[in-house]
C-alpha cells in the first residue's frame, strides 16, 4: 500500500522521559515534554550538547525505551497501540556498536531482515546492495571484529537498511569518524534521503547538521529550545564572523588605520571582522583593499550554525 | 517483500541460537556429558554397585533419570541466562527490541534456544548412560513432557535472572548458591521416603523435586510425588515466569532504561 504522503514521518507530542532516582541520587527528567513533527522526505537533525536528551528521544521513538508519558506516532501509527507496525517503518543506527563481533557481516544484515519478518532467501538481494553501496560486500564473510572502526560504522547503517525503512534514525551517525568518511557518509545519506527516506539524525556536530539537514531542533537540558529550517536558523544571528588571510603580515600601521571597524588582528595574517545581521562586507573589504592589504581567503570561524546554536544555549 | 515478523523472526532467533550452540558445542554440549559420565561411573557403578536396591530398582538406574535431569536443568539454565544477560551486556539485544517483533516472540524465541540445549544435551547424556546400564522407558509420553516443560522452566528462570543480573557474578550467584544445591537435594540421588520425616517435608518445597521425580516415572514407572502434583507444579512455575517475563519486558524493567 503506497504510503499517504500527507502523514507525518513522526509525530511526538508532549514527551516525557524520567529517569528513575536512588536514594542517593535523585531522578532525571531528560525529556521535559517535547513535541515535534517531521514530514516525510524530511532530512532533520536533533543539535544539542552532550546529556541534552537526543539519545533518549531517539531511543524513544525506536523501541529501545520506556516513556514516561506523551504520544509519539510513525507515519501515524502509535507506538503504544501498535509497537510492532510503527517499528516496522523504522531503522536504526545506533551510537554505539551493538553487533555481535563475532558473527560474519553477511549474517548480521541477514537476521536483521529475519527480526523484520524477511527470510534470508528474499532478503540476499537487498543485502547485497546495501553492503555494496557501503563498501563492505567484499567482508562480508569476515567476523565484524576484523573490521575497521569506519567499517563498523558503515555496517551499522547496512544493517539499518536491509528491511527498506522509510525513517532511518542515526544517532550519533559520524562520533569519531574521520573526515574522508564521514564526507563519504554524508554523500550517502543524502542520496538516500533523495531516494525518498526521511533521514533524522542527532548530532552535535553542527558542521553536520547545516551540510544536511533542512530542518533542525535544538535541544538542551530536555526541551526543545528552538526549531526551523537551518536558514531560518541562520538568519536569526544577530552577528556573523568572518575569518579573512591576509597575503602579507598586518602591520601595527595598518591597525591603526582600521580604527573604528570591527576587526580583530588574531595573528600576524589573520583578520577577524564581525558584521552586524544584514551588514554588507563591502565597505570593510574596500577598506581593507584601499590600505593596501591583500586579502587571500575569506572564511567563516566556524559553523554559522554552532554561533546560533551557543547563543540559544548560552540564553536558556 | 512479505514480512512475517512473528514466524521469520522467530525463525531467525532459533536457527541463530541453534547454530551457535552447535559451533560451540565444546562449551554447550561436552561439559555436562563429562560430568555426567564422571556420576555414572562413581556414583553409578563404584559406589552403586554396593548401595541397596531403592523401589525395587538398581542404585544406578535409579539415578540415570535424576542425572538426566539435572543436565537438562543446568543446561537450559545456563543457556538462556548467558545468552540473554551477554545480549544484554553487548547491547545486542537492541537489535530485537527495535524490531517488529511481539515482545513474547522475543521471549519465546531465547526459551527456545535454552529448550533446544537442554534437550539436546539430555538426548546425548541418555545416549552417554547406556555404557552404564540398560533402560526401560516405561511411559515415552510422561518422560518427554517432563523433560520440555522442565526445560522451557528454567529457560524461563535463567531469562528472569539475566533481566535482573547487573553483573556477570550475579548470573553465577544464582547456579552456585541456588540452582545447584536445589538440584542435589533434590531426590537425584535418593528417594525422599528414606529420609526422616521432616527432611521428607522441607524436600517437598523443592519444586526440582517433582520435576525428578517426573522423569523417573517415565523411565521407571516409580516416584515419591503423585505425577499429576509434579506436572501441575512444573507449569503452574512456567506461568509465574513468563507472565514475569513478558511484564518486565513490556515495562522495559532493567532492560529499556
Amino acid at each position: 500500500m503506497a504510503p499517504d504522503p500527507t502523514v507525518p514521518a513522526l509525530e511526538i507530542v508532549n514527551l516525557k522521559k524520567k529517569y528513575a532516582g536512588t536514594k542517593k541520587n535523585p531522578g532525571t527528567d531528560a525529556l521535559k515534554g517535547v513535541s515535534l513533527t517531521v514530514p516525510q522526505g524530511e532530512f532533520f537533525a536533533f543539535l544539542g550538547p552532550n546529556g541534552a536528551g537526543k539519545t533518549s528521544l531517539i531511543s524513544i521513538v525506536a523501541g529501545l525505551a520506556v516513556k514516561s508519558s506523551g504520544e509519539v506516532r510513525v507515519h501515524g501509527i502509535s507506538i503504544d497501540e501498535h509497537a510492532d507496525h510503527a517499528k516496522a517503518f523504522i531503522g536504526l543506527v545506533p551510537q554505539e556498536m551493538n553487533f555481535n563481533i563475532f558473527e560474519k557481516v553477511i549474517n548480521i544484515v541477514l537476521d536483521q531482515a529475519g527480526y523484520y519478518g524477511i527470510s534470508r532467501a528474499e532478503a540476499m538481494p537487498q543485502a547485497e546492495k546495501v553492503l555494496k553501496d557501503l563498501s563492505l560486500w567484499e567482508k562480508r564473510n569476515e567476523a565484524a571484529q576484523a573490521l575497521s572502526g569506519g567499517m563498523k560504522r558503515r555496517l551499522l547503517i547496512a544493517r539499518a537498511l536491509v528491511h527498506k525503512p522509510r525513517v532511518l534514525l542515526l544517532d550519533e551517525p559520524t562520533a569519531g569518524v574521520d573526515v574522508e568518511l564521514r564526507r563519504g557518509m554524508w554523500d550517502f545519506l543524502r542520496e538516500l534521503n533523495e531516494s525518498g527516506t526521511t533521514i533524522i539524525l542527532t548530532t552535535h556536530y553542527l558542521e553536520e547538521a547545516e551540510q544536511l539537514c533542512r530542518r533542525v531542533a535544538i535541544i538542551n537540558q530536555g526541551e526543545i529550545i528552538k526549531e526551523g529550517t537551518v536558514k531560518e536558523l541562520l538568519t536569526s544571528l544577530s552577528s556573523v564572523t568572518l575569518l579573512v588571510d591576509t597575503k602579507e603580515p598586518v602591520l601595527l600601521s595598518n591597525m591603526e588605520l582600521l580604527r573604528g571597524y570591527p576587526i580583530t588582528k588574531i595573528d600576524e595574517t589573520t583578520l577577524e571582522v564581525k558584521l552586524e545581521h544584514n551588514q554588507p562586507a563591502n565597505d570593510i573589504f574596500r577598506k581593507l583593499s584601499s590600505i593596501g592589504i591583500n586579502i587571500m581567503n575569506v572564511r567563516n570561524s566556524g559553523s554559522r550554525l554552532e554561533e546560533v546554536f551557543v547563543s540559544l544555549v548560552e540564553k536558556k | 517483500m512479505d514480512r512475517h515478523p512473528i514466524t521469520t523472526g522467530y525463525y531467525t532467533m532459533v536457527r541463530k541460537e541453534f547454530i551457535r550452540i552447535v559451533r560451540i558445542w565444546a562449551q554447550t554440549l561436552l561439559p555436562p556429558i563429562i560430568t555426567t559420565a564422571l556420576y555414572f561411573a562413581i556414583f553409578g557403578t563404584f559406589i552403586g554397585s554396593q548401595v541397596a536396591k531403592i523401589h525395587g530398582v538398581s542404585y544406578i538406574e535409579f539415578i540415570v533419570p535424576g542425572l538426566v535431569m539435572m543436565a537438562i536443568i543446568t543446561s537450559s539454565y545456563t543457556n538462556t541466562v548467558s545468552t540473554f544477560y551477554f545480549a544484554k551486556w553487548q547491547h545486542t539485544i537492541d537489535e530485537l527490541f527495535a524490531s517488529p517483533m511481539p515482545d513474547w516472540v522475543v521471549i519465546a524465541g531465547f526459551v527456545t534456544g535454552g529448550v533446544m540445549r537442554g534437550v539436546l544435551v539430555g538426548i546425548l547424556v541418555i545416549g552417554v548412560s547406556l555404557f552404564f546400564t540398560h533402560l526401560l522407558i516405561y511411559n515415552m509420553f510422561v518422560l518427554i513432557a517432563a523433560a520440555v516443560l522442565t526445560s522451557v522452566l528454567f529457560s524461563c528462570a535463567g531469562l528472569v535472572n539475566a533481566i535482573f543480573a547487573k553483573t556477570f557474578d550475579a548470573i553465577n550467584i544464582v547456579t552456585t548458591f541456588v540452582l545447584t544445591p536445589l538440584t542435589y537435594l533434590g531426590g537425584v540421588f535418593y528417594s525422599i521416603n528414606q529420609l526422616p520425616p521432616i527432611f521428607r517435608t522441607l524436600s517437598l518445597a523443592n519444586p526440582i523435586l517433582y520435576m525428578v521425580n517426573a522423569f523417573r516415572y517415565g523411565f521407571l514407572g516409580i516416584s515419591d510425588v503423585s505425577l499429576g502434583l509434579s506436572f501441575g507444579v512444573i507449569i503452574g512455575l512456567i506461568i509465574i515466569l513468563l507472565v514475569a517475563s513478558i511484564l518486565l519486558f513490556k515495562r522495559g524493567t532493567k532492560l529499556k532504561n
